[in-house]
């Protein structure tokens, strides 16, 4: 059995097998963490969240290693938590982001750790913020959370993060398009990587106008309420509250975030990068939205939880076949979904 | 709960093929496994680094070089040196008959020559895992 005080004051102490423990079984679903999870709680809150997320094959992993490189060099400790997708068909996955972190594996300031997505109940946001929270709890300064931008992934970042970099590549002709369909809203520090090929100065010049777009069409201080546009994951501090963050040298006398080149591979840019984080951390916190964005996030995750529970309950074989026959009865006309959906919750709550 | 397997895949020494990594890799990740690899050129110290930060149950080492007679050791004593004696550690690649008994003996619980079907593994790690 988990002894948890001892397992809670190795993580606290920073032992590295101490936290891949508690992230395993985290990611397992393993109730024997949750009582570890629970003894780390009160020493949480203090790491900075930043999710790296874009296309696949951007350079996001190659990125990373340059900003844990760049927070090393100023004298900050980074823990990094890299999804990648498990197969749909197997549940398997190939891990393959650490390939490009191989210069910190010996720094013991640096935790790497490698996640699949799994089939998690409820996506994929609850396993990775709980594992953040290990990280956090061992004293990172930072933890850096890397996500492919495709399908549901990219909305859950901005749930975990306090900060979010929307990278982007010239080259991808849909990629830009991609950006459109809504995840523009997610970022508050926009990267185009592979500066050193064609095109990345056009990339530069979309996202800008697009930004600048949203900004023309009042794209929504209802944001620092922590309601409306906050709901769809946008948050916007640009928008938001610009007078207060332009003083921080975070985005532009305008509000627009910055939107910066870098070239991964040789680390070109990536310093600028760091400093725009750092500066929109020091603007989330000054103007109060750090709680704000946290609160709303931890609302997420309640829901999440909440939900995971409830499923869980029809996770036992009776409850499955009472799914089953609930939903012959909607499609046999038998019942309606509302109809359906009182049974149920007569019967799990 | 959903206890997955995971296998840290990697390639000590010099040698600049990983075709035979990435077969191995493959199929472990059909079986259901989840697999974190860490490229080529890897020193053994971080395959131990990477095996602990990763929680894997399994290191599978691949290696063509020939060096596997110091590489191989080298990162069964570092595994212990950090106390880790809960991973299963196996070997692969261009490895002669002869040195398989001082392997074993090293503490790699088994050596798959090339050729071996991907299956083999995969039976031998679901049947050995240490935890
Ligand atoms: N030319 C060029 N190539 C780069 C740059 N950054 C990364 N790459 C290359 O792009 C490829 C993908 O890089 P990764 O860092 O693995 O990209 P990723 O976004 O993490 O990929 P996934 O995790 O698979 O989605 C690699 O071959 C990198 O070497 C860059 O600035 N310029
Ligand atoms: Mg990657």
């Amino acid at each position: 059995m988990t002894d948890v005080p001892e397992a809670a004051r190795r993580i606290r102490s920073g032992d590295p097998r101490a936290l891949a423990r508690a992230i395993s079984r985290i990611d397992d679903g393993d109730p024997a963490v949750i009582e570890v999870l629970k003894a780390l709680h009160a020493d949480t809150g203090r790491a900075h969240v930043v999710g790296v997320t874009g296309p696949p094959g951007s350079g996001k992993s190659t990125l990373v290693d340059k900003f844990v490189r760049e927070y090393r060099e100023r004298g900050l400790t980074v823990g990094v938590l890299a999804v990648d997708p498990s197969s749909p068909f197997t549940g398997g996955a190939i891990l393959g982001d650490r390939i490009r972190m191989q210069s910190h594996a010996l720094d013991e300031g640096v935790y790497i750790r490698s996640l699949a997505t799994r089939g998690h109940l409820g996506g994929l946001s609850g396993a990775v913020m709980e594992a953040a929270r290990v990280l956090d709890a061992a004293g990172f300064d930072r933890v850096l959370i890397e996500t492919v931008g495709v399908g549901q992934s990219e909305v859950d970042i901005v749930r975990l993060a306090d900060t979010v970099v929307l990278v982007s590549v010239p080259g991808l002709g849909d990629d830009i398009q991609v950006l459109k369909a809504g995840i523009m809203e997610i970022g508050d520090v926009f990267v185009v990587n592979k500066a050193d090929r064609d095109g990345a100065d056009r990339v530069v010049r979309e996202i800008r106008s697009m930004l600048e777009t949203a900004l023309v069409n009042g794209a929504s201080p209802r944001a620092l309420s922590g309601t409306g546009a906050a709901d769809r994951g946008g948050h916007h501090i640009a928008f938001a509250a610009r007078e207060a963050v332009s003083s921080h040298g975070y985005g532009d006398a305008h509000g627009l975030p910055p939107v910066l080149k870098t070239t991964a591979e040789t680390g070109e840019g990536v310093g600028p990068v760091v400093d725009s984080v750092e500066a929109h951390r020091a603007a989330l916190a000054e103007t109060g939205l750090l709680r704000e964005r946290r609160l709303r996030n931890v609302g997420y995750e309640l829901r999440g939880a909440l939900g995971n529970r409830l499923l869980a309950r029809l996770g036992t074989p009776d409850a499955v076949s009472r799914l089953d026959r609930l939903a012959e009865d909607v499609v046999e006309k038998r019942r309606d979904v509302y109809e359906a959906v009182d049974v149920l919750f007569e019967e799990l709550c | 709960m959903d206890r997955k397997i995971r296998v840290l895949v990697a390639k000590p020494g010099l040698d600049g093929h990983d075709r035979g990594a990435k077969v191995i890799a493959r199929a472990l990740r059909d079986a259901g496994m989840e697999v974190v690899y860490t490229g080529l050129r890897q020193t053994p110290e971080q395959i131990v680094q990477a095996a602990i930060q990763e929680d894997a149950d399994v290191i599978a080492l691949s290696i063509l070089s020939g060096a596997h007679n110091h590489l191989f050791p080298r990162v069964m004593e570092l595994l212990s040196e950090k106390g880790v004696n809960d991973v299963l550690v196996i070997g692969g690649g261009v490895i002669p008959e002869d040195d398989i008994p001082f392997l074993k003996k090293a503490g790699i619980a088994e050596i798959f020559g090339p050729g071996t079907p991907t299956k083999a593994t995969i039976d031998f790690i679901r049947a050995n895992l240490k935890r």
